[in-house]
């Protein structure tokens, strides 16, 4: 239990620090529009990276989530929009899609870095279909409830905590989640076991496939519209957001909470430097470099635990 | 814990598993060769033999992973027809569980959680509270204050808290009871208290009706807790009775191997002058110039990392040498020493690059010339040496990997266990070139798991749990002297 | 696909067998793919054209190839190794020199030089994420690319400084009828194939890529074998950069963009392995041309950008299924 503990306190804490700065910089952000302002688009971003985390946790990589996001997105703009029922099937048969692929990799024994290379120029293409240019619009519902206003904690704070608690529940506490894992963790004794690793590794992409449909309707609804390059930062974003919650790229070790912290993390970091006064040019720049600090300090906590 | 229900534990010698005349080949080998014997309930197997003697083979096919070549398993209890079910789904509902050395937990779980994995048919509602429950009560009743949480990952857990998980939920309840359980060396890694707590267990299960078939090196162990002994060699039942028939000498002798005439006497005439100390590892083991040194015991027990981290510690992973001090014969091809996607000329001459290039570029006549020499030399059969090396048979591709190590003119050869799957012909080739070597000045470190290899040696140091138990030298290398330090022969604890 | 060589009929003749060694190279298909979608562009055109086409597919593809080799000896090193910083390394590279320039002729050859450090302190930064900080590659190069981006933006400032003429003039250019670039990409390609066929240091790549284990016990010394590949990518990285900068009129923030993912595929549709520790120079070149005779083809035809990413990424799927080994029963 401590451990685990030890291993939640690193993202929280440079969270934290992070948000400490910023409130000592700008006293004004610590009030309800400050922090919705700071966190807005923390949300499809923590969409995102519970999709990713899904794929880390199986020992594969996802390097189409952002356009699968993009895609997404311009679905609900478009097809949700104005012919619902046409447009939630063809969400749903994009998570089918995503069941299907995972079940691909494994079966023929590819690697998942490839085949979602490959599958990221299908979804960005299809997204260039549907939306050649940046427009539509997103379904008034969407639209209201990410603009709802909820009495003292503004939607930006809520929302995250309820993603990391519903990833959570499934994740770490049903008895899926579990198997899920397992699949990370020892794929060997699940087989002797007499599981179906097929069909658990299709689950956890299509789980994956579901967050990403998500994380696409959430940024419809908070930007208003969409373009198949809206989400592209999300691939690599999704992927630091969950190492920098605790999880690593192997064994199956990731935490949902820690992984949404990391998320609103590198949200942060990248609105951080506005209040620093400096340029906004080094907002990647501080996403990068708070990357690695935490990745050091991890490195440094491991060593001790090691030495003890 | 679960004492298997009344009815079956009132019949306290029905057969639990009978295997008649049971075969096991892997290819051309035999790994088993008509095995016969009855498990009854309520009876505790102790299964010895040295390495290779089939053990690991044999309780494969008890619990149903391996599908026997020849001969029948049948489990009682078994209404369906035996063709229709997999073995392993057969095993799985007469009660049969298995703990190996190869840990099957999940370490990024829970202990709780892990119980999920092998109870697939566990109810969903309120699972991790069945869950909690259940490893507990399997937990408290092998080990008495055990100190592990349910809630613990089992990857932060030492070694011996995950094995006494991984046997807890062996004899945890589920949907089947427990009716057998198999231990493979379950106490390797347990300190004595913990281990006298699963001895006590095991003799409360079999009391209670079920049974168990322990493996073990600590020979004290198994004359405490086994009430009947089955030795194993070369693939079959040498000999199988009562506890109380056996004292440690017949075990030792109905394990061990014939002595090949003399070899060991030849062995200790032909080492004349050896020159200074080359070598010495942090575990004691030492050699000197030109000698043979031997690393005996079974397997496992710490030879294969001593040698991996003397080379490595030899050899640097910034710069290569045009000379290089060490090199490596691998035992494990497919994890140390084959690259499969290449051919077996490439193979050979991976270890020797450096020593014939010019200016950074691939000298490919000496390339192509060295390998035909050792192709000669050491008899690879292949009609091309481009052919790619997967082609070859497991034996030929460990000529291979012995060439890409000879032909470089480092001092020292470091083999690990290197003759798994070499035939015996080939095996005379090579000691015979091993003890030329050796006496123009180089050292070999020779780690195997066979023992007329070992008898090739002039100084052999016997592992046991990762330290050395003896050494010997001369007359003294005998392969029941190598019995006896690699079983740990003292009682379990005072 | 590796085959068994067929043995059976040994007095067949030569020419069959060498048309049959020819399709089993993994690099033939790349170079026909490219060829029907040259031929599909002609039909549609009639012929005309064709020799500006194959003039601008050269001139394109050398950029990814010279990224697309960098990015092939990363990927042989086997699974997990990949450099995500190629387009951010371009983008700095390009934006340092160029403002180093500032248009002046006399520059052009310190400017390279500065090119060349910053591509080697690139690597060397990647490369000590991943050995010091134990970082896996891919979050490594990741992580460095954001800080790289990062400078690129800084030092730009939104300035488009334009490259000194001899040097836009060399790029834009070329020599008997084939493009100065082209002849730069064929130069690094020969090196490359070199080094990957005859080199001891090829030959250490390719074996730590197939069992990084089995490498270092046969005295490979593997790290320093990685060290060259990841500062030998950043290398053709920044001299791409450098390059494309000068082609195009100028650094540009987004210029890097598409090399991440395209550098990947080149590597697979040229026929390496993903999984590391087989590779082959020639199949890059195939690629890269039909990557960009593809999207011509694509856009002759009328069809959208959409269209063509679809079916680049089913492509790459497909290419990646059929040379694949059914692992795992379903």
């Amino acid at each position: 239990m401590n451990r685990e503990l030890m291993r939640i306190l690193l993202p929280v804490l440079s969270l934290a620090i992070l948000l400490g700065a910023v409130f000592y910089l700008q006293p004004r952000a610590m009030s309800y529009f400050g922090l919705n302002l700071l966190f807005n688009l923390a949300i499809p971003v923590a969409l995102a990276t519970m999709a990713q985390m899904m794929i880390l946790m199986v020992n594969d990589i996802d390097l189409s989530i952002g356009t699968f996001v993009s895609f997404c997105a311009c679905v609900t703009a478009t097809f949700v929009q104005e012919t619902p029922l046409l447009g939630y099937a063809i969400l749903l048969a994009a998570i089918a899609g995503y069941a299907a692929i995972g079940a691909l990799i494994y079966v023929r024994g590819l690697p998942a870095i490839v085949v979602t290379l490959g599958m990221s120029f299908v979804w960005g293409g299809l997204a260039v279909m549907i939306l050649p240019s940046p427009g539509g619009a997103p379904p008034p519902w969407l639209r209201t409830l990410m603009t709802l206003k909820p009495p003292l904690v503004p939607l930006a704070i809520i929302a995250p905590i309820v993603i990391a608690l519903l990833a959570h529940l499934f994740v770490k506490r049903s008895s899926m989640g579990v198997l899920l894992q397992g699949v990370g963790g020892n794929e060997r004794a699940l087989e002797r076991a007499g599981w179906s690793i097929v069909r658990l590794r299709a689950t956890a992409y299509a789980v994956a496939g579901f967050f990403g449909v998500l994380s696409g309707m959430a940024l419809v609804g908070l930007t208003t519209s969409a373009d198949a390059n809206i989400a592209l930062r999300y691939t690599l974003l999704s992927i630091a957001g969950v190492i920098l919650g605790g999880g690593e790229f192997t064994g199956g070790r990731i935490s949902p909470i820690g992984a949404v912290i990391g998320a609103l993390t590198l949200t942060l970091a990248a609105s951080f430097l506005s209040f620093l006064r400096l340029s906004p040019d080094w907002q990647i720049g501080a996403q990068g470099a708070i990357l690695i600090l935490v990745l050091a300090a991890r490195l440094l906590v491991s060593r001790r635990e090691a030495a003890a | 814990m679960t004492p298997p229900d009344i009815s079956t534990s009132a019949d306290l010698s029905a057969p639990v598993v009978e295997l008649n005349d049971v075969h096991m080949a892997f290819g051309p080998v035999q790994a088993l060769s008509g095995a016969s014997l009855t498990i009854r309930a309520g009876e505790c197997i102790g299964l010895v033999g040295h390495n290779g003697a089939g053990k690991s083979t044999f309780v494969n096919v008890v619990n149903g992973r391996l599908t026997p070549t020849g001969g029948a398993v049948s489990y009682t209890g078994e209404q369906a027809p035996q063709d229709q079910v997999r073995n392993s789904a057969r095993a799985h509902s007469a009660g049969i569980r298995s703990v190996f050395q190869e840990l099957s937990l999940c370490p990024n779980l829970t202990v709780l959680e892990n119980l999920r994995i092998p109870y697939s048919t566990m109810p969903r509602h309120r699972w991790r509270s069945l869950a909690r429950t259940t490893v507990i009560e399997a937990l408290d009743a092998v080990f008495p204050d055990h100190g592990i949480s349910a809630h613990a990952l089992v990857g932060d857990l030492s070694i011996a808290e995950r094995q006494m998980v991984e046997i807890a939920i062996a004899f945890s309840k589920r949907d089947h009871d427990a009716r057998l359980v198999i231990l493979d060396e379950p106490t390797s890694s347990l300190d004595v208290s913990i281990a006298r707590q699963l001895l006590a267990h095991i003799r409360r299960f079999c009391a209670a009706g079920g049974a168990v078939i322990f493996i073990s090196h600590m020979l004290g162990e198994v004359f405490e807790v086994a009430s009947r002994i089955v030795v194993m060699k070369d693939g079959r039942i040498a000999e199988a009775r009562e506890t109380a028939d056996f004292t440690h000498d017949d075990l030792v002798e109905a394990m061990g191997h014939v002595v090949p005439e003399g070899d060991a006497a030849q062995a200790a005439e032909a080492r004349a002058e050896l020159g200074p100390e080359v070598a010495r590892l942090p575990s004691g083991l030492s050699a000197r110039q030109g000698e043979i040194v031997g690393l005996a015991g079974l397997a496992g027990h710490g030879q294969a990392e001593a040698l991996a981290q003397f080379f490595l510690s030899r050899s640097s992973k910034w710069r290569a040498d045009d000379r290089p001090e060490v090199v490596f014969v691998a035992g494990d091809r497919a994890r140390d020493g084959v690259l499969p996607l290449w051919s077996i000329l490439r193979n050979l001459s991976l270890a020797t690059l450096k020593e014939f290039s010019r200016r950074g570029i691939v000298n490919r006549t000496a390339e192509a010339a060295l390998a035909q020499d050792w192709q000669q030399r050491i008899g690879i059969r292949a009609d091309k040496l481009t052919d790619p090396i997967l082609s070859l048979s497991g034996g030929n591709q460990q000529k291979v990997l012995f060439a890409r190590a000879l032909a470089s003119a480092a001092p020292i050869v470091v083999m690990d266990d290197p003759m798994r799957g070499v035939d015996v012909g080939t095996k005379k080739e090579v000691y015979r070139m091993i003890r030329s070597e050796a006496a123009t000045g180089r050292t070999f470190l020779w780690y195997s798991t066979e023992t007329d290899e070992i008898l090739e040696c002039d100084r052999v140091f016997v592992f046991r749990n990762g330290d050395i138990s003896a050494e010997l030298t001369g007359a003294d290398i005998t392969a029941e002297n190598m019995l006896r330090a690699s079983f740990e022969m003292q009682e379990a604890a005072e | 696909m590796m085959m068994k060589p067929d043995t059976s009929n040994p007095v067949a003749g030569t020419s069959p067998n060498l048309l049959v060694a020819t399709i089993r190279k993994p690099w033939i298909w790349s170079y026909l793919a490219a060829l029907l979608a040259f031929l599909a562009t002609m039909v549609l055109s009639g012929g005309q054209g064709a020799l500006s086409l194959l003039y601008a597919a050269l001139t394109f593809a050398s950029f990814s190839v010279m990224v697309g080799i960098g990015q092939m000896f990363v990927i042989t090193l086997g699974p997990g190794n990949v450099d995500l910083s190629i387009p951010a390394t371009m983008t700095l590279v390009a934006t340092l020199s160029l403002k180093f320039m500032g248009s002046e002729a006399g520059l052009i050859l310190p400017g390279f030089l500065i090119a060349l450090i910053v591509g080697l302190g690139c690597g060397m930064f990647n490369f000590a994420l991943i050995l010091l900080l134990r970082i896996p590659p891919i979050i490594a190069t990741l992580s460095s690319s954001f800080l790289y981006q990062s400078l690129a933006i800084w030092s730009n400032r939104g300035l488009r400084i334009k490259p000194p003429e001899p040097l836009a003039e060399f790029s834009t250019s070329g020599v008997l009828g084939l493009p100065n670039l082209a002849l730069v990409a064929l130069l690094l390609a020969g090196l490359a194939w070199v080094v990957l066929e005859r080199a001891v240091v090829g030959r250490w790549v390719l074996a730590i890529g197939q069992n990084l284990r089995a490498a270092q016990l046969s005295g490979v010394p593997v790290h320093a074998v990685r060290f060259c590949v990841y500062v030998g990518s950043a290398l053709l990285a920044a001299v791409t950069g450098f390059l494309l900068a000068s082609f195009s009129g100028g650094a540009n923030l987004n210029m890097g963009a598409e090399f991440m993912l395209m550098s990947i595929a080149v590597v697979v549709i040229g026929g390496s392995s993903i999984a590391g520790g087989n590779s082959n120079v020639p199949g890059i070149w195939g690629a890269a041309l039909f990557m960009f005779l593809l999207v011509s083809m694509l856009n002759s035809y009328g069809l959208g950008a959409g269209v063509r990413l679809v079916l680049t990424g089913i492509i790459i799927v497909t290419v990646v299924i059929v040379a694949s080994k059914r692992k795992h029963s379903a």
